[in-house]
């Protein structure tokens, strides 16, 4: 085992930081209660190269190896966990999508947009009848002449506002059920293309995330990914890294909520000694950082892993159900630490509490993930 | 469980006027942070204000239990309500009534029972939390009583409550618990004034805010029990306080656990609803029986302050358990509703942030094991002579 980061990886890790320190942390309560980012922000990660992380140089990417990327994900959630979906979602599920299962053609015509940060992505599997079972998906496509029509609602879809592409999974042979689904790429300015209102969310505020409306939209033939029928699997194996993108931005909120609470420890003062002096104060600091240590590994190893090639699904799963786990149970932590002023805005463990749940639901529940680690024990043993 | 037929018909009736009256508010009144005044006339008209108050000073009169099983149902359909609701009953009316002169009885409790006027408390202050005993607050003696300084922080009913019943340093000299007193003081003091509100995680209907006092005069009639006995007064008024926030605990769990079995039994996955999948029938049954649990432990500290025993410990038990049971089951709520769980458009997403409060109010959870051990080795030292707790903090 090896546990140092090479040049490249320190490199993205510590401009991440700088660049999340200085232009997210101090806004993020701002933009929390605004429920919005400002599109400059976008701009000034674009700039960075951030929107094409993982993408190959030849298109305009930075070309990181999947933990150097993973890396950045963690620097950025530290600061702004919903700054982090947004990047995640466009870098993870949706570049991937194109760049793994594109043609030559599609990987042309979007990816150097995309890798600019001109042309945002988005990805729709979730519908509001199926969710954790992605296979029971509704929407339909039937190919007329050069276009598939296509009819059904995607939820929860992460940067709808502002995203120029989406990735959506349909089923174009619905009486083959799972193996009828296909997937294909939805520019934004499809006639019978619309996106709904805005999410009331419990966290991840001023991220993006809306419901949205296919009637009719008529998709050309040409922007089909891979092969008909093999929707679930490309959907499947783009979440592998999309999970340990949670798994980081898990990880990044527990660190976060971690350093304010070791913070506040130390200063506040009761029973005439810093709460940092209690036993009980010390083994929660303890724990809380004995789960982030565990979490850290096993997402820089899912992260390895996944770069390797090698079939990693389940311990994809472990790291995403582990890290979520933990920030839920760090943040919850970090917020008893600071007491009544946890429960307020005006300290960060608060919104660190609300961003932390959602790692557990999206990008398959801790449930699903569960689902793939048994399945996967079972299977070889 | 086992309950008398009168107290299921207690039940029965309170549920019918949560869910009728203030359930159909909860969503809204979480959103905006406004609470609208006629909720309040509307459960003052039920008596639901003047639920620990005898009969003969215009209160319900109802037993603690009842009382407590009120709490419950209420924050079943809206946390915040539970909230204001013992706040004002629990932490207003509730020390008056135990501790108050028959003139101070006969001048506040009529208007605080029928919700005329709504009252609270105030001890923390924003050095003095877990530490309560550290009460910067000072009471100055003055001709014909006292003259009240300081900041008291996060007061339920703040912004519009118009009788606190709070604590005051009245010896200068002294440290610690000793030499603080009790007053009752009026909204329309002069030196009075609140702060903006706070911006909370959950319960955003109930009002949070400081109470500010400038020399605040307060007659000599006014203090309530004993000079130097406030500390010990207030601490008796949390030991009911706390069932009554296991209260409100339970009810927010009872409330996602039915949201939850109602989600499961109609969400489709995989060809038949998720309450046919054993982890999901797993996850109900741990729920239900954390809830069930929390119920006994609520309930019995309820029935012994009825009884007249001491329940310092069963208070501080019923309040963790139930505070930490009502987090594991709204957060088992939320798996169960998936991506719906994190959304406003159900209710468990707001009862999760709801639930938050109930380890931090009244005291943190780790307080509460504070005071459980200190009571468990109090014990311990009376057997074996030991030595251990006066050493706790």
């Amino acid at each position: 085992m090896d546990f140092e980061l090479n040049e490249q990886q320190l490199l993205m890790r510590d401009s991440a930081r700088e660049f999340a320190q200085k232009r997210l942390a101090p806004f993020a309560r701002e933009w929390d209660e605004a429920e919005e980012m400002p599109k400059e922000v976008l701009a000034e990660m674009a700039e960075l190269g951030y929107f094409g992380m993982l993408l190959p140089e030849a298109y305009g990417g930075l070309g990181l190896d999947p933990l150097a990327y993973i890396l950045a994900l963690e620097e950025i959630s530290k600061a702004n966990a919903a700054v982090e979906i947004t990047l995640s979602v466009h870098n993870s599920l949706a570049c991937q999508a194109i760049v793994t299962y594109g043609t030559e053609e599609q990987k042309k015509k979007y990816l150097p947009r995309m890798a600019k940060g001109e042309l945002l992505g988005a990805y729709c599997l979730s519908e509001p009848d199926a969710g954790t079972d992605a296979g029971g998906l509704k929407t339909k496509a039937v190919k007329k002449g050069d276009c598939y029509v296509v009819n059904g609602t995607k939820n929860w879809v992460t940067n709808a506002d502002f995203a120029g592409i989406f990735v959506i999974f349909v089923k174009t042979r619905p009486e083959l059920g799972r193996e009828g689904i296909s997937s294909m790429l939805v520019e934004r300015n499809t006639k019978g293309f619309a996106v709904g209102e805005k999410e009331k969310k419990m966290g991840l505020k001023c991220s993006d995330t809306r419901e949205t409306y296919l009637s009719g939209a008529e998709v050309p033939v040409g922007n089909l990914l891979g092969q008909e029928g093999q929707g679930l699997k490309i959907a499947f194996s783009l979440l592998n890294i999309g999970r340990v993108g949670v798994g980081a931005q898990a990880l990044g909120i527990a660190e976060a909520a971690f350093a304010e609470a070791l913070k506040y420890s130390q200063q506040r003062v009761a029973f005439g000694q810093p709460i940092a002096n209690f036993q009980a104060t010390q083994f929660k600091l303890a724990d809380m950082s004995t789960k982030i240590e565990a979490a850290r590994l096993l997402v820089y190893k899912a992260a390895l892993l996944y770069e390797r090639g090698e079939d990693a699904a389940a311990e994809v799963s472990m790291a995403k159900v582990y890290a979520s786990e933990a920030a839920n149970w760090v943040t919850n932590e970090a917020l008893q630490i600071h007491g009544g002023y946890g429960y307020v805005k005006e300290y960060p463990v608060e919104r660190y509490f609300r961003d932390a749940r959602v790692t557990e639901i999206y990008e398959g529940t801790s449930e699903a993930q569960k689902i793939v680690i048994s399945r996967s024990i079972l299977k070889k043993s | 469980m086992y309950l008398e037929k009168k107290y299921n018909d207690f039940r029965a009736r309170i549920r019918g006027f949560a869910e009728r009256v203030i359930g159909p508010h909860a969503a809204k009144v979480d959103e905006t942070g406004i609470y609208p005044p006629e909720l309040f006339a509307a459960m003052g008209k039920e008596g639901y204000l003047g639920m620990v108050v005898p009969k003969e000073y215009g209160g319900s009169g109802f037993e603690f239990l009842e009382y407590v099983m009120a709490v419950e149902e209420l924050s079943r359909v809206c946390g915040s309500t539970g909230l204001s609701v013992a706040a004002h009953n629990g932490l207003g009316s509730s020390p008056i009534v135990r501790f108050g002169t028959e003139a101070q009885k006969k001048k506040y409790l009529p208007d605080i029972a029928c919700g005329k006027k709504i009252a609270s408390f105030g001890l923390t202050e924003p050095q003095a939390g877990s530490d309560a005993g550290n009460t910067q607050t000072s009471a100055a003696r003055a001709k014909g009583g006292w003259k009240i300084s300081g900041t008291k922080c996060w007061i339920t009913n703040a912004s519009f409550g118009e009788v606190f019943n709070l604590t005051a340093r009245t010896d200068p000299y002294s440290k610690g618990p000793k030499g603080i007193s009790a007053f009752i003081i009026e909204r329309g003091w002069k030196g009075f004034s609140s702060g903006k509100k706070e911006n909370k995680m959950g319960l955003r209907g109930s009002d949070t805010a400081f109470l500010h006092l400038d020399e605040l005069f307060c007659p000599e009639e006014n203090m309530l029990g004993q000079e130097g006995e406030g500390f010990k007064l207030f601490m008796m008024t949390l030991d009911n306080g706390r069932v009554a926030i296991g209260a409100m605990a339970l009810g927010l769990a009872q409330g996602a656990l039915d949201s939850a079995a109602r989600f499961a039994n109609e969400r489709q996955a995989f060809g038949q609803p998720i309450a046919a999948f054993q982890a999901i029938q797993w996850k109900l049954a741990d729920m239900a029986t954390q809830i069930e649990a929390s119920r006994h432990l609520v309930y019995h500290a309820a029935r012994m302050k009825d009884l007249g025993l001491p329940l310092v410990k069963e208070a501080s038990m019923a309040k963790l358990f139930a505070s930490e049971a009502a987090r594991f089951v709204t957060y088992q709520a939320i798996q169960i509703l998936g991506g719906s769980g994190v959304s406003a458009r159900f209710p468990v997403e707001r009862m999760y942030r709801d639930m938050k409060l109930c380890e931090i109010g009244e005291g943190t959870s780790e307080i509460q094991r504070i005071v459980i051990a200190r009571e468990i080795l109090s014990g311990v030292e009376n057997l074996f002579g030991g030595i251990v707790a006066g050493k706790l903090s």
